[in-house]
């Protein structure tokens, strides 16, 4: 019985975090290639942060209104969710670049890491009520 | 970036997600009452980064190795967007003094172990 393993021992699981994972960070890499920060502020890992928390709030609402988190969903939240996103958004990157902005200019780092922080937790909601608002528009159908 | 540091990048964050989905597990069965799995992988990794970014600064490692270790490794192993999803749930069931401890302590923690772990790469 597969099932009966926990999921973080259930090697196609940890497998498809790894490859969502890997995708999530190449897009990262990929971004703060193409757009690098200006004047020291890492402005681009912020918004692939506000942009993920959306994402992912978004997601876990949508799964968790269409049932359990078994199965296809189950498979979909570690691909795209633990996988994707979570590779995709950063939390070390936002703890660094703060400690290294605070030499040069505490206001930057305050804004990085408190305007991460509160923006973010906006953005997630912003994505719950998104997500459950097409839902709803679904269920009406 | 060539493209094999790319792909090598790519790689390293598969396997820091991996080991955060894991170690969440792992944490989550030995502590069912408290959400800390994702406060222990953000701290250490956030610890962990800024000793990786001192020996970077002070040429102990090659840029490529920051790169891949750094964007790659604990880019992957660390997240925000599960951080932030787990403080708005708890704002959700009105649990406001949980959440202002998950939300602003996590980030508190993580900024005092990365400046911990720069700190001490720049003692070695």
């Amino acid at each position: 019985m597969a099932e009966a393993r926990p999921a973080w021992a259930n090697w196609p699981l940890v497998g498809m975090v790894f490859i969502g994972g890997s995708l999530g960070t190449a897009t990262r890499a990929a971004f703060t290639l193409v757009i690098p920060p200006a004047d020291g502020f890492p402005a681009t890992i912020m918004g692939i942060n506000l942009a993920g928390a959306l994402l992912l709030g978004a997601l876990l609402e949508a799964l968790s209104r269409r049932g359990a988190d078994a199965g296809t969903r189950r498979r979909i939240r570690l691909l795209l969710g633990t996988g994707f996103l979570g590779g995709f958004t950063t939390y070390s990157a936002l703890a660094t670049d703060s400690v290294l902005l605070l030499a040069g200019s505490p206001a930057l780092a305050l804004l990085n890491a408190l305007g991460t922080l509160v923006l973010g937790a906006i953005a997630t909601w912003l994505g719950i009520v998104l997500a459950a608002r097409v839902d709803r528009r679904r269920a009406h159908r | 970036m060539t493209p094999l540091l790319f792909l090598l990048t790519a790689a390293a964050g598969g396997i820091g997600a991996a080991l955060r989905f894991v170690l969440d597990g792992v944490i989550r069965s030995r502590f069912p009452a408290f959400p800390i799995g994702t406060l222990v992988i953000n701290v250490s990794g956030s610890f962990v980064l800024g000793l990786v970014t001192s020996f970077a600064l002070g040429d102990v490692l090659p840029p490529e190795a920051l790169t891949v270790l750094g964007v790659g490794l604990l880019g992957g192993f660390t997240t925000f967007s599960t951080a932030s999803f787990e403080t708005v749930r708890l704002i959700g069931d009105r649990r406001y003094g949980a959440a202002l401890a998950v939300g602003v302590g996590m980030l508190i923690a993580s900024v005092l172990a990365a400046a911990l772990g720069l700190w001490l790469g720049s003692l070695l």
